[in-house]
């Protein structure tokens, strides 16, 4: 961690006429220190909002384990040929170079809540005066009979962007005509509620271009429903004929299990069999957090619904997949809403800066086929001893082309915004 | 000529006028009889908050209007345009009424990344008759230093967006509540595919949201934010909004 040191030094160094405008408490600590794990659609934000509205008062490190990020938004448009891989992968760089954001690259494995310090694999330790987590989620291998990390080499299950998204789409590329994919769509709650029926809607499309119609996608799902049926159902109808097919428990009879070298999901109505198989397992908030003692029965964090706050340490906060946000879905733009929450909530605490009323919001876009797209968003602000959904709208069957066309280019737009807001 | 490619138009299309003006025809001749096109005077009120027209006319948001026909395209040496506007009168664009037909329908498709935050103007005859009064209503001189800081307040505004333009929104709400905006609308006022929000003046930033609130404009994420902001709210974004510069 010599590097760290360094660059810590040089903070502090040149830190002299910032710290003279802080309260006289701070100014004999030196500065503020903020610590946030996981560099994601939650954590990136939080860093950049921390940092550029406390105008160098705050000294904030960014912990990620990867030295890029590749968004799981608009994963699905890679998987469609719609956008390259580069497209979706952004830098720390501006991060470090305008916001003066220390990026530490390597994984914390554990969190001293006691002494305020996050612990690196490597042994080093980083204090905190707050600290954010926002780890995304982990996987419960186990969740799906004869499935396993290792088997994920085989039957990719692309929920966390990267590698895993370029073997789904490697492996789709090779598809034949007749051939069949099959989909284990995951239980309620998971990242992204819309996205397996988006990835479903991609895999047609591509599918479809190259001309191969009697090749299938069959999703086995262990919901009743799903995000949006209604309208994906219509697409599929539309573009799609006979190429996507979805069965839920009360057709299957329940996955009993996969066998990934035969390429078999065993249900209680029979065993289907792919060329190609995508497993999504339930899911649970980021290892880290569990480590760290923030999550309930649940696997996932409970917070103060006004502040974002962990309800187990007051140093803590916790954003995006990992925490239980109410009536918010587990989304990239809804971690981007907490982040900001959040970032005031910590800057009201360490500087005094004014901490106004929480509001939060989430907008998702899914690309049915090329120029449809549809859109599900709501307004949120705590209420009940939660984050309550204040009001609501949904895309709706029968919809105008221009309507959808315009949906498109507004989520591109978004794409755009939201990594901007993230990353510099 | 691969700089080209980024715009609606094409140099191979543009000695081809014969073909546009075949298209505005059988636009023109398509639209339902009994309904023309809307006093040219009302339909440039839209433009009006942000352009000036006439003697002595000076920059707002947008570049004074005069001597426009036949204006190279981002051509004045004194407003500051986008590079794309910019781009694309170095590439040859040439305001004649064809082009601003094209432009004016969409002009966020017809010159990408343009910063001109109008949604265009969907209705062919309407166009026709704003661009021919515009034909005549820019053939003035504008004033010697077009140049202005102040940001004027002129426009029209209905009823409740006028009481929301009495009050003074606070900045820094301003900025806490932008967090959400700026998710989609990039702080930078860059615009890919939804407009840029950053310097609009705050009478017509207050108006088109309350056009969202009564159903004057659809777009649903749009209604969506706007029907849980109050009037403080609404005012502190304007105040916040209108103070930013386009980067
Ligand atoms: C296919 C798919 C499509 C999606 N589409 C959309 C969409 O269109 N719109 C939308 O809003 N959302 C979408 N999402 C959801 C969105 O990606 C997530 O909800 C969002 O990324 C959550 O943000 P986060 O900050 O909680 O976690 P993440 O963005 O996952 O970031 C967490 C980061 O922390 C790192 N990390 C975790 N633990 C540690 C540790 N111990 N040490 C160091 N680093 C660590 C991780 O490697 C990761 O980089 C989609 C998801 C998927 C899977
Ligand atoms: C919200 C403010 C706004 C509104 C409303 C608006 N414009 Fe603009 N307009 C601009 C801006 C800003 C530019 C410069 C764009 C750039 O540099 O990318 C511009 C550029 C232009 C140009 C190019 C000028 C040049 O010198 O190249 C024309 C022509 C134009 N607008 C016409 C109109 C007309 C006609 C209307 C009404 C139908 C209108 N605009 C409405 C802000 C606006
Ligand atoms: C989910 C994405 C999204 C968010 C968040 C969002 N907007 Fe918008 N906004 C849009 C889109 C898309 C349009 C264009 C809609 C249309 O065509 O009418 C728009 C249009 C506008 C316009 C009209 C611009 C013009 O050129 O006429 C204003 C003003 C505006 N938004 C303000 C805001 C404010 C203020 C906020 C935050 C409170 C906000 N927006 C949040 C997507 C968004």
């Amino acid at each position: 961690m010599t590097g760290l040191t360094r660059r810590q030094f040089g903070l502090f160094a040149g830190a002299s006429a910032a710290a003279l405008s802080l309260p006289t408490y701070l100014r004999a600590q030196g500065k503020p220190r903020v610590v946030v794990i996981g560099g994601g659609a939650g954590g990136a934000t939080a860093a950049r909002y921390i940092a550029k509205d406390s105008d160098g008062a705050i000294d904030v490190t960014l912990i990620d384990d990867s030295e890029m990020f590749t968004t799981c938004f608009f994963s699905n448009l890679y998987v469609g040929g719609y956008r390259s891989f580069e497209s979706i992968t952004h830098s720390y760089d501006t991060l470090q170079s305008s916001y003066g954001i220390t990026k530490v690259t390597g994984r914390a494995s554990s969190v001293d809540r006691a002494a305020k310090t996050v612990t690196m694999a490597d042994g080093s330790s980083i204090p905190y005066d707050r600290l954010v987590v926002s780890p995304g989620i982990d996987l419960i291998w186990d969740s799906v009979a004869g499935y396993s990390e290792e088997l994920s080499e085989i039957a990719p299950h692309a929920w966390k962007a990267g590698p895993q998204t370029q073997l789904l789409k490697a492996k789709l590329d090779a598809i034949e005509n007749g051939q069949q994919i099959l989909m284990v769509a995951p239980p309620n709650p998971y990242r992204c509620p819309p996205g397996p029926y988006e990835r479903a809607s991609m895999m047609a499309h591509v599918l479809k271009e190259k001309g191969l119609t009697d090749a299938k996608v069959i999703i086995l799902d262990p919901k009743p429903k799903f995000s949006k049926q209604g309208v994906f159902q219509e697409g599929w109808e539309k573009y799609y004929p006979g190429m996507i097919e979805w069965y839920g428990p009360d057709v299957h009879g329940g996955i009993e299990g996969i066998d990934v070298n035969a390429g078999t999901v065993e249900t209680g109505l029979d065993t289907f069999k792919g060329a190609m198989m995508n497993v999504i397992p339930a899911q649970k908030a980021g290892e880290i957090a569990a480590s760290a003692g923030l999550t309930d029965d649940s696997g996932f964090c409970p917070i103060d619904a006004a502040s974002m706050r962990s309800t187990v340490d007051e140093a803590i906060f916790v954003i995006g997949d990992a925490c239980i946000a109410g009536d918010m879905p587990k989304s990239g733009f809804s971690a981007n809403s907490q982040a900001k929450v959040a970032s005031m909530n910590i800057r009201g605490d360490l500087v005094g800066s004014k901490v106004f009323p929480a509001k939060y919001a989430n907008t998702c876009w899914s690309l049915i086929e090329t120029g449809d797209a549809i859109k599900v968003g709501a307004q949120y602000a705590p209420g009940d001893g939660k984050i309550a959904s204040t009001q609501s709208f949904i895309s709706q069957m029968n919809e105008e082309d221009a309507l959808r066309k315009a949906n498109y280019e507004e989520s591109v737009g978004w794409y755009a915004g939201i990594t901007a807001d993230m990353f510099g | 000529m691969a700089a080209f490619g980024r715009y609606r138009w094409h140099i191979s299309s543009l000695p081809a006028s014969v073909p546009a003006i075949f298209i505005g025809i059988v636009l023109w001749a398509a639209s339902p009889h009994g309904v023309g096109a809307a006093e040219p005077e009302t339909l440039y009120k839209r433009c009006a908050t942000c352009h000036e027209i006439g003697e002595g006319a000076k920059h707002k948001v947008g570049p004074h209007l005069d001597e426009l026909f036949g204006r190279k395209a981002g051509g004045l040496d004194d407003f500051r345009y986008s590079e794309s506007m910019r781009a694309a009168g170095e590439a040859g664009l040439v305001w004649t009424a064809d082009t601003l037909d094209q432009y004016l329908e969409r002009p966020r498709d017809f010159i990408k990344g343009n910063r001109m935050s109008f949604r265009g103007m969907a209705d062919p005859a309407d166009r026709q008759a704003l661009i021919s009064w515009l034909e005549t209503a820019t053939q003035q001189a504008p004033a010697a230093d077009p140049t202005v800081e102040e940001v004027s307040t002129s426009g029209p505004v209905s009823g409740f967006a006028d009481i929301v333009l009495q009050m003074d929104g606070d900045p820094e709400y301003g900025e806490y509540l932008a967090g959400e905006c700026v998710t989609c609308h990039q702080a930078s006022g860059h615009a890919d595919g939804i407009p840029s929000i950053v310097g609009l003046p705050k009478d017509y930033f207050v108006t088109s949201l309350f056009e969202y609130l009564n159903n004057v404009r659809s777009n649903d994420v749009m209604k969506l934010r706007v029907a849980n902001l109050s009037n403080e709210e609404i005012a502190a974004l304007a105040a916040y909004f209108s103070s930013l510069e386009p980067q």
